[in-house]
């Protein structure tokens, strides 16, 4: 796969991974293709281990785990699709894997990521726009008093 | 030693179907639901991730419920829960320098470029009871926004110090990245330990045990003169390289907080006068643990940095076998179960002797 695919696809498969699922759900309902698949690997829930680094950039070591649920479906033309999705929601995992075989097909591509890929990440974006805004009027704003002497 | 008891079993499933009933508790009560106890009780589904050492809000909510509360109780639901999943791999290491946060501060530098961000915290809150919470269907104010997000931005506050060369460098020079790491659930603990290791131990350890560790250094137990560098809590994208595609992607995102220490140091034989380093990071939002955290990862540094042993706090061997709340309420909580054989030889034991000593004194009564 091209670099400039591989980067595209790392990214709608982190907005996949990330977005909720009545949300993909709904985005599911719009594909009205029939499109059907098989499942290369059925949803399976297991665990990957955070790694974390002592000084955050320092020598690494094992943080704890986190649950994952991962998926791949083959579509009839032989395209596969994976997903690897924090959680343990199966049908996630499957329309994350779905939606991403369907984006490695070039003439579907443009459309899905505007249609599906683009409002999830700006929905995601808006929320930790949100969160980000509201930490930021906890922002401490520090003065120095004025003391006796100095003033004028 | 323990040796199995048969029976009861009539009496240990009415003792658990009775258990169930007082769980629930008062049915004209509303019964919790988990998304309660994931928004409202965020910070016990927090220390019973981190404890627990699995990163699922819901499932951690679940074991709460279960467990009526006791947190402990939870976080051995949650631990005997992942032993029943396949492990898919290890994540690349996270990093803390892009989280999204919800709060950072330092208390060592006043002005840090991107600011001091407080958060929703417990600091500068009076303590005092707010019996308005008593009183339902008050919904609290709505947070106030700023206008603009937080700088992207955020450099670590140690790297200012490690700009001048004062501290020291968080990778060791020589040490290499790709060095294996130590996995306490892949194999059993033994000593020496690495840091790898003891970090991952003191991460899962637990809160109450870590924060009176850490609390002697404080008081002179090992003393090593920590100020807060930095805290930051918030968001962090957990990234993972699948066999099948050969590149990573991120799965999804955990809240972690994380604690760097600035620790004085006066100088040894091995290493120059120089500000040292602590760490502490865990899963949720647990401040307290990982301020404790790092303030004993500095004391178990002792010997890599040429200084005494002096305190139980810098004895690794002792820390890193206690810290486990699961270990120790197994060990602690098992001798409440039926030790009948094993106690009636001890009174046979005890009996004999006694009967012994008697006839000792009865003889020597009779002899003179």
């Amino acid at each position: 796969m091209p670099q400039i695919v591989q980067e595209t696809r790392r990214h709608w498969m982190g907005v996949l991974a990330r977005a909720n699922l009545a949300d993909i759900e709904g985005c599911w309902e719009g594909e009205q293709n029939g499109i059907v698949y098989d499942f290369l690997r059925a949803p399976e829930t297991g665990l990957v281990m955070v790694q974390g680094r002592a000084g955050g950039n320092g020598q690494r070591f094992n943080l704890g785990e986190i649950s994952v649920t991962r998926c791949s479906v083959q579509l009839p033309d032989g395209v596969i699709g994976h997903a690897y999705v924090a959680g343990r929601d199966k049908r996630h995992a499957e329309l994350a894997a779905a939606f991403d075989a369907l984006l490695q097909i070039p003439v579907r591509r443009q459309e899905i990521l505007s249609r599906v890929i683009q409002p999830l990440a700006d929905k995601y974006n808006a929320a930790h726009d949100l969160r980000s805004r509201k930490a930021a009027a906890t922002k401490v704003d520090f003065y120095t008093l004025v003391r006796g002497e100095d003033a004028a | 030693m323990y040796v199995a008891v048969k029976g009861g079993e009539k009496a240990i499933d009415n003792a658990h179907q009775y258990l169930a009933e007082e769980r629930r508790g008062d049915t004209a009560i509303a019964e919790l639901s988990l998304e309660q106890i994931s928004e409202q009780l965020s910070h016990a589904v927090s220390r019973v991730m981190a404890e627990g050492s699995l990163f699922d809000p819901e499932l951690a909510a679940l074991a709460i419920k279960q467990a009526r509360g006791d947190l402990i109780e939870a976080i051995f639901l949650i631990r005997a829960y992942r032993t029943t999943l396949p492990r898919f791999g290890y994540s690349n290491a996270i990093d803390t320098a892009q989280m999204a946060l919800d709060r950072r501060i330092s208390a060592t530098f006043k002005d840090l470029p991107g600011g001091q961000i407080l958060g929703p915290t417990f600091d500068y809150t009076h303590r005092l009871l707010d019996f308005t919470l008593a009183a339902e269907g008050l919904g609290p104010a709505p947070a106030k926004e700023a206008e603009d997000t937080l700088e992207k931005d955020m450099p670590r506050v140690l790297e200012l110090l490690n700009n001048e060369d004062l501290i020291e460098p968080a990778l060791p020079t020589g040490e290499m990245d790709d060095a294996p790491v130590g996995d306490l659930t892949r194999e059993p603990l033994e000593f020496p330990a690495g840091r790898d290791l003891r970090l991952q131990n003191l991460a899962r350890g637990d809160e109450g045990f870590i924060l009176s560790l850490g609390y002697s250094t404080q008081r002179g137990y090992a003393r090593n003169h920590a100020f807060v560098g930095e805290i930051r809590i918030g968001e962090v994208a957990v990234e993972f390289t699948p066999e099948e595609l050969g590149f990573s992607i991120e799965i999804g995102d955990i809240t972690v907080s994380e604690c760097e220490t600035v620790n004085q140091f006066k100088g040894s034989k091995k290493v120059p006068a120089q500000f040292t380093r602590g760490y502490g990071l865990s899963f949720g939002h647990c401040e307290r643990k990982v301020i404790a955290m790092a303030l004993v990862d500095r004391a178990l540094r002792w010997k890599e940095l040429g200084e005494d042993m002096v305190a139980p706090v810098q004895d690794e061997e002792f820390v890193l076998s206690h810290s486990d709340n699961i270990q120790a309420t197994g060990f602690v909580e098992h001798i409440k179960l039926p030790h009948y054989v094993d106690f009636q030889s001890e009174l046979e034991l005890v009996r004999r002797l006694r009967a012994n000593t008697l006839e000792e004194e009865d003889q020597m009564e009779a002899a003179e």
